[in-house]
């Protein structure tokens, strides 16, 4: 019977040493891994140098130094990060993700670390909507796993189309092929910078934050990441919003 | 100067398909011949597990496979890096169509090869090798070349699980361009000089073993 106690503990011991670093761990190694999904700029991109970069990032950076350790960034589909997280592919993630309820089941946000919100895009710039559920019975096109994806998904009715990419939804949408894109605001407007023929067609239709990922029961990783946070909110965090959204 | 520079790190991202794609077609071509030959042994423990190994393969899709090789190994302990676990998923997937590839090469052989390489006296090793497996090999070029592209084209799902291949690189330039036609035009071609050079070279070494 005792050998059995000692084997399961044994078992448990290396299944934890396998499935994500603990903050002592992280320490240890020297390297804190981050998972994001580098087509969406500016919070994550690859740049002409072949390097990801951007908002979230350069906060993973921040973190990192905060550390101690250096920062390796990870680009895998977004509707891959949280799995990949959980079977300790990755330390954190940092990919725009919006703190919800359903993805509060399987991982644990930090703080708050951006405020973002959900928009309509429609090709021209005749209509306006002020709901969601204005485009019920209507084509709509998002990038699949979203929170435009899960807002809309909801309203009865409507058709939605989902791409792996939201380049894709707006290249739908400037073929007309959808009536809208339902979309982040911030990634909208950087869109429609070089694309003129499309428009928002609505206020900001939800209050979103964005969160670190951190898997569940790495509470001590989780501890330095929102001291970080508040941290950096007030020394760091204001010139880097500028550099990427002004 | 942007054009360039785009279409340098779709080379690069092109590199990367070639290296996961290409280990994957020799892997799988040696793989797939063994469970091949294995399926039409009369040995029931041979030929039951490769006929299960077929089925099962055939009958899920690739990027099931992919996901359950990279997220799945993990949660049994076995923490593999993502272009290995690529190379690992791709592997298992061609094999099984070379197998059947295999499998038919060898029952296209006439009978009265078998029975005449028994009435000289070799054992059933030296029958496969030395008489079935080359006639085989030469029967089932086509279908191996039309395996190996097909390769190369599905080996941008890999892209699913972070690996910067040539799809990959592509959808990062868009997102930072937004050039969706241009960079998917400039896509598109490298896969077809890929493939196309691929074809090509099956073309000359099938002439090669042609029988006259």
């Amino acid at each position: 019977m005792k050998k059995v106690t000692i084997l399961i503990s044994v078992f448990f011991w290396v299944a934890a040493s396998i499935f994500g670093a603990s903050l002592s761990e992280i320490l240890e190694k020297g390297v804190l891994v981050m998972g994001t999904e580098a087509t969406f700029p500016p919070f994550e991109f690859v740049n002409e140098k072949n390097e990801i970069t951007g908002f979230d990032v350069e906060i993973g950076k921040a973190l990192a130094e905060k550390l101690g350790v250096k920062l390796e960034v990870k680009d895998m589909a977004f509707d891959g990060l949280l799995p990949a997280l959980n079977v300790g592919k990755f330390d954190i993630i940092i990919a725009g993700m919006t703190i919800t309820d359903d993805r509060k089941k399987v991982v644990s946000f930090s703080d708050k670390y951006f405020e973002a919100g959900q928009a309509v895009v429609v090709n021209g710039n005749d209509k306006k909507y002020n709901s969601l559920q204005e485009l019920s019975g209507k084509k709509v096109a998002v990038q699949a796993g979203t929170t435009g994806d899960l807002m809309i998904s909801e309203v009865e009715g409507t058709d939605v189309i989902r791409f792996s990419k939201y380049t894709e939804a707006f290249l739908e949408l400037s073929l007309k092929r959808v009536e809208a894109v339902v979309i982040d605001y911030s990634t909208a407007e950087s869109y429609l910078k070089t694309n003129k023929k499309l428009s928002v067609a609505s206020p900001i239709l939800s209050e979103e934050s964005y969160g670190i990922a951190i898997k569940k029961d790495n509470t001590d990783l989780l501890k330095a990441v929102n001291e970080f946070l508040k941290e950096f909110k007030d020394n760091g965090y204001d010139e880097l919003n500028q550099k990427w959204f002004e | 100067m942007d054009f360039l520079n785009s279409f340098s790190l779709l080379l690069k991202g092109a590199g990367v398909t070639l290296y996961i794609s290409g280990f994957s077609m020799l892997f799988g071509l040696a793989a797939g011949t063994a469970v091949g030959i294995m399926r039409v042994s009369r040995r029931k423990y041979l030929s039951i597990p490769a006929g299960c190994y077929v089925e099962f393969i055939r009958g899920t899709p690739l990027l099931v496979q992919i996901f359950l090789i990279y997220f799945g190994l993990p949660t049994l302990g076995f923490d593999i890096p993502a272009d290995i676990a690529a190379i690992l998923a791709l592997t298992i997937n061609s094999a099984a169509y070379v197998a059947e590839i295999v499998r038919a090469g060898i029952q296209s052989i006439g009978k009265g090869q078998f029975t005449a390489s028994k009435s000289l006296g070799l054992n059933a090793f030296q029958t496969m090798t030395e008489i079935i497996l080359p006639q085989a090999f030469r029967n089932t070029l086509p279908a191996i070349g039309n395996e190996f592209i097909a390769l190369i084209k599905e080996s941008s799902l890999i892209s699913v699980i972070g690996i910067a291949e040539l799809t990959r690189q592509g959808q990062f330039i868009i997102s930072r361009t937004f050039m969706s036609f241009e960079i998917y035009a400039g896509v598109a071609l490298i896969y077809f000089a890929m493939t196309f050079t691929i074809s090509r070279i099956f073309r000359i070494i099938e002439k090669k073993v042609i029988v006259p």
